[in-house]
């Protein structure tokens, strides 16, 4: 077994190694020379797709002129993503910076384009971590019912959580985006804005499970000393449960947001384009570019593959 | 809330089914079509998962450098890329790249794979290479087969995670005890590795499980006819969205209840040691 494994997997590994570089890097066009990619298909890529359609892709239907507006947003909340899944700052640094970068950030890219146009990758981290953020007080809020003693209220969050956790987020988002406006009055919200909540909604029921488990690492005499020291249900729940809760399971949470993020992937089905839905936005009208799908899927797979992994990787190293 | 329009018909047709579904078809038929597709494709997916990740996680663990870093690769990769963009990217690749069915890539002429699908041999005949198309036998469309390639490749990336975690929970002295007492490899991974790892892995694993199972709808975004994309064209036929929703929702919840009960009774069957 010892010998098959060094010399068969060596042998079989060696040639679609070399296969997939010499299509990927050797044989492949970088430049957006549509001639070029032509001659080489089949034998290499044409990463000239990504060179020539990379505004599209990258900012979906955001105008040409504005974008700089969402490069900006895009920059500032990679920054801030990986500041604090890295723990660069204290808590209080990270609050204060995302509740300053986040009004900043909607009027820089309200003031470019509507809600409607916004796209691309900015509009996959928007919606995850306004969606997370959305979602985390109520998840808290969920958490505690859950272990509430008042039956009513503890039966009302364990079938919120249950029934949420039991749908798909298709379903959920089609309702959101399709059947929502037939109820509300007037012009009501805005499709991103429906989308958003709807995404907060679904993810907080996942984050009160993950929470329930940093609940219950908790040990039960924290709690008894704080109610010895006088401290009212809230005060102890908010100042020495709840601290040491979020902290055990902050692996977890990570976990979660990483879910998320690809997760949102799938508002491109209710048509908002984000990251996925703007490479079909950038290739699928396009008869020429469109026989190079393939590097474009490769490449906001690189993307999304980049922040999943980085984000887990600087969390495990805590 | 009204109910009663599932027994009118709906006026489209599925793709692909095992119900034969007509146009005049009622809507609880064709909804019952679209939830046999769902398991059509999921219980499969769920299968070739487990598989493909007890290999893979079991890898993870092996010391041979190579096949470890080759199964943590694998892991790392496809858990880190949203399973929606993975079946967009497999379903381009099988309409695009894969020859038209007169010239269909054929395995011992009994099994043929081209643009329109995976033909394979039905308990009746063997499908024969026609002249424009692969008659015969028993097709699987592009989509299934989109759909059933995606959902394994990225469930088993975290079924191979389980896997590990479960293996790496079992403490170093159960196995010292274990040789201590003169168990030998095969007997130490049977009676003492597996039953203790097991424990752990199997409520992770219903929870894979379960994401598999609401991880089908995505058949939506390439056009497989799965309960969700069904009762999509349901709400649009007949405007019941609210019905049309709960149904959904009821049916997943149902499913997921069923699915639970059925790792739960493993569970206490594992805990008990009977395996």
């Amino acid at each position: 077994m010892r010998l098959f494994l060094w010399v068969a997997l060596p042998l079989l590994l060696a040639p679609a190694l070399w296969a997939v570089a010499d299509w990927a890097l050797f044989s492949a066009v970088f430049q957006p020379d549509l001639q070029a990619c032509q001659q080489a298909a089949g034998q290499g890529a044409c990463w000239g797709v990504v060179a020539e359609k990379w505004p599209i892709i990258l900012f979906g239907r955001y105008p040409l002129d504005e974008q700089w507006r969402a490069g900006v947003v895009l920059v500032v909340w990679s920054a801030l993503m990986f500041a604090t899944a890295a723990r660069l700052f204290k808590p209080r640094v990270v609050f204060a910076a995302w509740a300053f970068a986040l009004p900043i950030s909607a009027v820089l890219l309200a003031g470019g384009a509507p809600t409607t146009l916004w796209g691309g990758l900015p509009l996959t981290l928007i919606l995850s971590t306004v969606g997370f953020a959305l979602a985390f007080p109520l998840a808290v809020l969920l958490a505690l019912g859950r272990q509430s003693t008042f039956a009513p209220l503890r039966c009302f969050c364990l079938a919120y959580i249950e029934l949420m956790r039991a749908l798909p987020l298709v379903t959920v988002l089609f309702m959101a985006a399709f059947v929502l406006p037939l109820w509300l009055p007037g012009d009501g919200l805005d499709l991103f804005t429906r989308v958003l909540l709807t995404i907060a909604l679904f993810s907080a029921a996942y984050l009160a499970e993950v929470l329930r488990g940093g609940l219950q690492a908790v040990p039960q005499g924290q709690n008894m000393a704080a109610r010895a020291l006088g401290l009212n249900a809230v005060q102890r729940n908010l100042l020495v449960v709840l601290p040491q809760a979020i902290k055990a399971c902050l692996p977890s949470l990570t976990n979660s947001f990483v879910t998320l993020f690809k997760e949102c992937s799938l508002v491109t089905i209710v048509a908002l384009f984000e990251l996925t839905g703007s490479l079909s936005l950038a290739l699928a009208g396009d008869v020429q570019w469109r026989s190079f799908y393939l590097e474009g899927y490769l490449f906001i797979g690189l993307v999304y593959w980049a922040y999943c992994f980085g984000l887990s990787r600087l969390e495990s190293k805590f | 809330m009204n109910f009663e329009f599932i027994t009118d018909p709906a006026g489209f047709g599925l793709s692909e089914g095992w119900l034969h579904i007509a146009f005049d078809s009622p809507y609880w038929q064709i909804l019952l079509a679209g939830l046999l597709n769902t398991l059509k494709v999921a219980l499969p997916a769920l299968l070739f998962a487990t598989l493909l990740g007890l290999f893979i996680g079991l890898g993870q663990l092996a010391t041979h450098p190579l096949l470890k870093a080759l199964c943590k690769g694998y892991v790392n990769l496809f858990r880190n890329v949203p399973l929606l963009l993975q079946l967009l990217a497999i379903y381009f690749a099988i309409t695009q790249f894969l020859p038209i069915a007169s010239q269909a890539l054929s395995f011992g002429d009994t099994v043929f794979l081209s643009k329109s699908g995976l033909a394979v041999p039905s308990f009746s005949e063997i499908p024969t290479r026609g002249r424009f198309a692969i008659e015969g036998g028993w097709v699987l469309s592009p989509e299934y087969l989109a759909v059933l390639l995606a959902l394994v490749v990225y469930t088993a990336a975290f079924v191979a995670e389980v896997v590990r975690a479960g293996i790496q929970a079992v403490k170093p002295g159960m196995r010292q005890g274990a040789l201590a007492l003169g168990l030998n490899n095969r007997q130490l991974n049977r009676h003492v590795v597996l039953p203790l790892a097991l424990r752990v892995m199997v409520p992770s694993l219903s929870n894979q499980y379960l994401n598999l199972l609401k991880n089908a709808s995505l058949g939506v975004a390439v056009g497989y006819p799965e309960l969700v994309s069904v009762a999509n064209t349901a709400i649009n036929q007949s405007g019941k969205a609210v019905e049309c929703v709960l149904i959904i929702l009821f049916t997943y919840a149902l499913l997921s209840a069923v699915a639970a009960g059925l790792m739960n009774m493993l569970n206490t069957r594992v805990n008990r040691g009977a395996l």
